[in-house]
Order: C-alpha cells, then structure tokens, then sequence
C-alpha cells in the first residue's frame, strides 16, 4: 500500500483525543454546556456562579481553546468566548466509525459460528 | 451524547461454540482478522498482527480484562489505533466487553464498548439538558442514531 494512501486512512482513524481529553473535567463540561446555547459568554459571566477564580476559569477555558471547542473572540475591551460544535462532530464520526467496523467484525464472527 | 457502543447479534449456534471462537486465539484471529502470538490470559498483553487486506503492516494489542466462561469476555485496547507513528499509550484505552446468552435458538451475543472518554455518560447527558439550544438536539440525533444501529 502506498504512503499516502496509508496516512490517509490513519487520518480517518485519528481518535480525536485532544477533544476527549479536553471534556473529561466537570469545570470544563460545565462551560461547554453553558456556551453550548449559541451565546458568547464573557469570563465574568462564567465565573458568575462557581466557587472559582477567574484565572481558574481563564485556564479551563484556554483547554477548551487548544481543543478547539471554544474560541476567544474580542469586542472592545472584553474578551468573549464562543463555542465551536465542530470538534464534537469529530468525536461523533469518530464513534460512527469505531461502530461500523464492530457491525463488519460482528457479521464476520456470525459466518463464522454458523457455517 | 453517547460514549458507549452496544451491538446485539442473534448467532445460530449453542454458547460453547461462540465461546470458543470469542477466546480461542486462534478461532478469535480468524473473524476478528488479527495474527495472535499466543492464548489469552487475563491481565495480560494479547499481541498479534492485523491480517484485515490493506492493513498488514499493523499490530494488534489488547490487555485481556475478565473470562468468565460462556459468558463474559472483556479486553481493553485503543480502539482501531492504526497510526504506527502515533503513541496510544497516553490515552485512555476503551473497554470491549463480550456477553454471551443462551437462547431458543443459539446465543445472544452483547457487546459494548465504553469509556470513550473519561465522562460517566449519564453526568454529561445531564449537563447539556441544562440548555436548549441546538447542541441538545444534536445530542438527541446522536442518541438515536447510536440506538438504531445497536
């Protein structure tokens, strides 16, 4: 098989982890169901309400950016942060794939016990 | 959201049978198209190459979890993890569990795979109801999705 043709099918395979990481804290689960509304939110508005401290919040948010599932937008001087649905599409196609590849090893386990 | 996949088989043929092509390594390798070193041992490395066409030049690996005769195989691995560049070992592995039943006619065989990521699911489907907006529904479509496919 050809290089190419070989990462490219790794690169359909590439477990998006940066995401799955990114979403496995409550604090960080906690602000994507907050953005996840469609509003831009402010890091004021989303320390309102928790027992953190903005730099707290300011550091989860910047994971939730690296993984690109939130990103920072600037309107004057405040600094609003935004979700982004595109890495989670990337996890459910991910998932989609994993399940299709159980249904080809499934029906082969099937001809096997059967025949 | 779903982080865990579930598949319901119906297999003509009695448990011991679905038992011995689930555990033997050799019977495993055959449908499962992986080249196996040796036996299965809980709490051991299962090692093998995969033999699936246009993916020869991959190895295989499993840490073999629980075998609970005729009814309950469980490894854990990186799911489909094909990238011989890339290191696995930091992530979280994924937990495939095999159930087996007897039936009327043969064996139901259950299987689930979770633990896609760190999150107990029923913790994030309750914090994406705390909103109405379009993510909620998608993770409705998902849902649904994920449940006709099972």
């Amino acid at each position: 098989m050809s290089r190419r043709k070989r990462s490219a099918i790794a690169a359909r395979w590439q477990a998006p982890a940066p995401v799955f990481a990114a979403l496995g804290d409550e604090t960080r689960l906690s602000l994507v169901a907050k953005l996840c509304a469609g509003q831009p939110r402010s890091i004021s508005q989303l320390t309102a309400g928790t027992r953190l401290t903005r730099q707290a919040i300011t550091k989860h948010l910047r994971v939730l950016e690296s993984a690109g599932i939130v990103h920072g937008v600037r309107t004057g001087r405040e600094s609003l942060f935004e979700f982004d649905p595109q890495p989670m599409e990337q996890i459910k196609n991910y998932i989609d794939l994993v399940s299709e590849q159980w249904d080809q090893t499934l029906s082969r386990l099937k001809l096997f016990v059967e025949r | 959201m779903n982080d865990r996949i579930e598949k319901r088989i119906e297999l003509k043929a009695p448990v011991s049978r679905v038992w011995r092509a689930l555990t033997d390594h050799r019977e495993f390798g055959e449908w499962f198209r992986v080249r196996l070193e040796g036996p299965f041992v809980p709490g051991q490395v299962a090692r093998g190459q995969i033999t699936h066409p246009g993916y020869e030049h991959l190895k295989w690996e499993a840490v073999v979890q629980k075998i609970e005769p005729e009814r309950l195989f469980s490894f854990t691995w990186h799911p489909y993890a094909i990238d011989p560049k890339m290191d696995y070992s930091q992530e979280t592995p994924t937990l495939v569990e095999f159930r087996l039943e007897k039936t009327p006619t043969g064996t139901l065989l259950v299987l689930t795979e979770s633990g896609f990521d760190k999150i107990p699911s029923n913790r994030r489907l309750e914090a994406f109801r705390m909103n109405d907006g379009g993510w909620a529904a998608q993770m409705k479509n998902i849902e649904s999705h994920v449940a006709q496919k099972a």
